[in-house]
């Protein structure tokens, strides 16, 4: 494990962080934007996680912030997923484009 | 090349695959199936960056709990044409750079972090050590030095316990989980 270092997590989670910005970026239905907030979420949780196994002072608190942000992000999931269903029940889509009842 | 090597090479290889096809999946059953594969790869890393409570969290909560949410929302609202709601090539374009970018700059940043020094007893600690930081109980820290500050300051680490926050986080899950049964819920129409 010692000679793995910690560069290729990090990398690793760029590449899934990168991939969920895109995905929040081009997605046109609300549920897969969803989807790139949750890569994004895991992409910081691998990174929190790998600095935590890689600086000893940090070993407790890495691993406390990654099961903080595990629950934060199932609540973001529920209200999400329920503003998605009210929006589903009002306008009979999920296009993200046709939400624009707001606009002036 | 040693075990962990290639261990990671392989869970990063499925990781990384998976991700890239929820972004380039245009079916969103697809990309809630490319999804799973991703959490499970996740939670791999966990396991091997010996965070095995860690692991076992996001295997529960995540790929049991937040991903079954994801899939009946998914079941519950994709009829027809929304199914496969096609993007413009040229937001294809834009979002392409942007993650393109923000990859490149992550990746350099990455390289400018001192690593800390090696220490004999690295190893992660489990559910025991765990739950006693959440419950208060301090004396489970490391009293090592913070590291990635100039040797010359020294800053030992203080012991800190998590005992508000997990109350905050457990409260905060409780409100919202009724907030969200509340906006879901089965409106009555009412008959004129």
């Amino acid at each position: 494990m010692s000679e793995l270092g910690m560069q290729p997590f990090l990398i690793l989670s760029a590449f899934i962080f990168a991939c969920g910005v895109v995905c929040i970026a081009t997605k046109r239905n609300a549920i897969g934007v969803l989807m790139g907030v949750e890569l994004v979420l895991n992409a910081a949780n691998i990174n929190v996680v790998a600095f935590a196994r890689f600086n000893p002072a940090f070993r407790l608190d890495g691993q406390v912030f990654a099961l903080m942000v595990i629950v934060l992000a199932a609540a973001e999931a529920a209200v999400a997923l329920a503003i998605i269903l009210n929006f589903y029940n009002n306008h009979a889509t999920v296009d993200v484009d046709s939400a624009d009842s707001l606009k002036g | 090349m040693t075990l962990p090597v290639v261990l990671f090479a392989v869970v990063a290889t499925i990781t990384a695959v998976s991700a890239l096809g929820v972004v380039l999946a245009k079916n969103i059953v697809r990309m809630a199936v490319w999804l799973l594969f991703t959490l499970i790869g996740v939670s791999l890393l966990y396991f091997l960056l010996g965070a095995e409570f860690a692991g076992t969290v996001q295997l529960i909560v995540y790929v049991g709990g937040t991903l079954i949410l994801i899939v009946f929302g998914v079941m519950l609202t994709a009829q027809g044409p929304l199914r496969e709601l096609r993007t413009r090539p040229a937001e294809w374009v834009i979002g392409g750079i942007v993650g393109a970018l923000l990859f490149g700059l992550l990746v350099t940043a990455s390289y400018q972090i001192a690593l800390p020094p090696a220490s004999a007893d690295n190893t992660l600690p489990g559910p025991g050590p765990l739950g006693l930081t959440f419950l208060g109980v301090t004396d489970v820290s490391p009293n090592t030095n913070v590291t990635g500050v100039p040797d010359s300051a020294t800053i030992t680490r203080k012991p800190v316990a998590y005992l508000l926050p997990f109350e905050i986080v457990s409260v905060h899950l409780l409100v919202v989980l009724v907030g969200a049964a509340y906006l879901a819920r089965a409106k009555r129409r009412v008959k004129a």
